[in-house]
């Protein structure tokens, strides 16, 4: 969602979002997450407090979550900085959205080792199903984004939807996902090919084949 | 080949558990206290000795760099050990198979290594789109909390020492340490300026060393069977194992664990099946990530992986992430779309490197369809030299030289395209 979001008029944002506060769990969990740095330091869990906020945001509407901008200003008086200092980091980090998303998130990988394994077919697959990339779709199920590497390479193609990856994908297993989640079924994570494991070669490992049927110890052969 | 016995990531593909109980079976976690018994300098003495070098990309021996840090740190200026899992780089996919199948490997590394450099804690900064790999780190580093493994006299070493996980949140260039630094502070991923390094001054104005998930990770097995073991694989100067990654036109792409040096085609051919189509259907590989120049097929198919070997062909190791493409490819497209990815990445700091990617991926652009004249093939590979080298970090380097290949090799195919689409009489006018 990095490029020109659709961001909503704030006076309607800041009715519905104006009284935003952490529901009691996330209230704990932010407690956690500042601990992790050093006294006077808070400021370091602006990243995990924002992603924590998208996701109560996510919960409350039934989407992937955004960030409306009292919400950002909530996060930023928590930790004592400047609204425009986690504004900053807001809009810095694709990962943050600044518009209001749909309830799967697609986010289709484009970049060079998943193009020469065949993404085209993959978005192709979503165009199909009427997503438009950028768009959420108007039941509001699916908001369709091309993202940048995802780091799954030897899995090519791939797509990361909500917080999992389906991997080794082809036209028509992208169709069959996300049939499946509009139908309300969770799909198999990870990989699509039957004859991988993870990042495994396709029909079994050629090395390391005693560790598929058992936890090997290799320090007896050192 | 490797033997399976010589072979560090033994998980690599998770059939089994990644759990404490299930890393210990495997070896991990093994009398670490008497490792660490052997003192500070002798654990560096070992890494030096072993040859690392550094697994991220640039290749500076590792052992060398933890030595930079202070001897004696300061009570209110403590060392810190940030390791780099933000993967990201196009073709690279091995910190993600460490940290979601033998996650134990990097957590007792980073305790050896943040001692070794008498760093106070380590933070893994894991890069926001691996959301299941991080859900899988923070458990391990709870496990290893509640065994006693970290903490207060952390593995009974007599040590303290904490290890923190922070997630990122999709930015490219918090790979770059200083990036990494000022994202870990709650900013946004900008590098800074060089010197003071972080060994100096790095997070929070602390000595700092950044080190990636890979070079932590081998370290406990490097000092359980000696420098000398790791040092007996490889070529002068570019010792040990390393995990390839295989992505594109091969028949079966993968991820495995090999001998540095090894050949590509003997990696290839062992491993992955193959090229598809055959090795004569071989058009040209980016072997190290996206950031490294294409080598054409006739001189990468003997050529050993290694730094060196890849750095005489005008490319480099990088990550030891291979793209293969066969002769289908739409070569000028795949180098194109790599420079869109550094225009989407481009921090936005310095001008060369905000301007120049977009300028850059617009003439690609025009390039892949021959809407250009062929002069400006020229043009491009100038521009492509005015930005390298004149950004404060190396993103402007890794934009420039993935063009910068392919006008080495493939310049015949670009103006083939501009003289078919009638470019040629533009230029001679």
């Amino acid at each position: 969602m990095a490029d020109a979001p659709n961001i909503p008029d704030e006076a309607e944002v800041r009715a519905r979002w104006g009284a935003f506060a952490w529901t009691p769990e996330n209230a704990e969990q932010a407690k956690v997450v500042i601990a992790r740095y050093p006294a006077g330091r808070q400021r370091s869990a602006v990243m995990p407090l924002l992603d924590l906020a998208q996701r109560q945001v996510g919960a409350e509407t039934n989407t992937q979550g955004w960030l409306p901008i009292p919400v950002i200003e909530y996060v930023a008086a928590q930790l004592d900085m400047p609204y425009i200092r986690a504004y900053e980091v807001a809009t810095f980090y694709t990962m943050y959205n600044l518009a209001p998303v749909g309830r799967y998130h697609v986010q289709v990988c484009g970049t060079t080792p998943c193009m020469l394994r065949g993404s085209d077919d993959v978005m192709a697959a979503c165009k199909n199903r009427g997503m438009v990339k950028g768009k959420t779709t108007p039941d509001g199920l699916f908001t369709l984004t091309e993202v940048e590497c995802m780091g799954n390479c030897t899995n090519a193609p791939m797509v990361q939807i909500n917080d999992d990856n389906y991997e080794d994908l082809d036209y028509d297993s992208m169709t069959r996902i996300l049939d499946d989640l509009a139908a309300g079924n969770q799909p198999k994570t990870g990989t699509q090919n039957p004859k991988r494991h993870t990042s495994d070669p396709e029909g079994g490992p050629t090395t390391l084949t005693e560790m598929v049927s058992a936890n090997h110890d290799y320090r007896k052969e050192w | 080949m490797l033997a399976d016995k010589d072979r560090i990531f033994t998980n690599l593909y998770g059939f089994q558990p990644w759990n404490l109980k299930a890393a210990q079976a495997r070896g991990d976690w093994d009398k670490t206290k008497d490792l660490m018994k052997r003192g500070q300098d002798a654990i560096i003495e070992e890494v030096k000795a072993s040859g690392l070098r550094g697994r991220g990309g640039a290749g500076f021996p590792t052992g060398l760099k933890w030595s930079f840090m202070p001897k004696e740190p300061r009570e209110d200026r403590p060392s810190f050990l940030v390791i780099n899992a933000d993967e990201s780089e196009p073709g690279s996919c091995k910190d993600r198979e460490i940290i979601r199948h033998d996650p134990h490997k990097l957590i007792e590394g980073a305790l050896i290594a943040g001692y070794a450099m008498r760093a106070r804690a380590a933070y893994i900064y894991i890069r926001g789109e691996f959301i299941r790999e991080a859900e899988t780190l923070f458990a391990a580093v709870q496990e290893a909390y509640d065994a006693g493994l970290l903490g207060k006299n952390a593995a009974e070493s007599g040590y303290d020492f904490d290890v923190f996980v922070h997630r990122g949140a999709g930015a490219y260039i918090c790979g770059e340490e200083t990036a990494m630094i000022e994202s870990l502070e709650g900013k946004k991923g900008q590098p800074r300026l060089k010197p003071p390094f972080p060994a100096g001054a790095g997070l929070y104005g602390c000595p700092t060393t950044v080190n990636n998930v890979e070079s932590i990770a081998v370290v406990p097995t490097i000092l359980r069977r000696g420098a000398a073991w790791f040092a007996s694989f490889g070529r002068e100067n570019n010792k040990g194992t390393k995990l390839f990654q295989i992505s594109g036109h091969v028949e079966r792409p993968c991820v495995v664990e090999e001998e540095m040096g090894i050949s590509f085609r003997e990696l290839i051919e062992k491993h992955c099946g193959g090229i598809r189509g055959g090795w004569d259907n071989l058009l040209a590989v980016i072997p190290g990530g996206s950031s490294v120049p294409l080598v054409p097929a006739a001189e990468i198919m003997d050529a050993p992986m290694d730094f060196d070997g890849l750095k005489a062909l005008g490319s480099g190791l990088g990550t030891a992430a291979a793209i293969v493409m066969d002769k289908s490819t739409d070569v000028v497209q795949a180098i194109s779309r790599i420079s869109y990815f550094y225009k989407h990445e481009s921090c936005g700091q310095c001008t060369p490197c905000r301007e120049g990617t977009g300028w850059m991926w617009r003439v690609m652009e025009r390039l892949r369809t021959g809407d250009a004249t062929i002069d400006e093939i020229d043009t491009l590979f100038d521009v492509t030299k005015q930005v390298e080298g004149h950004t404060i970090c190396a993103l402007g380097d890794a934009a420039a030289w993935p063009i910068q290949g392919l006008i080495r090799h493939f310049r015949p195919e670009l103006e083939r395209r501009i003289r078919e689409n009638g470019g040629m009489m533009e230029a001679a006018e």
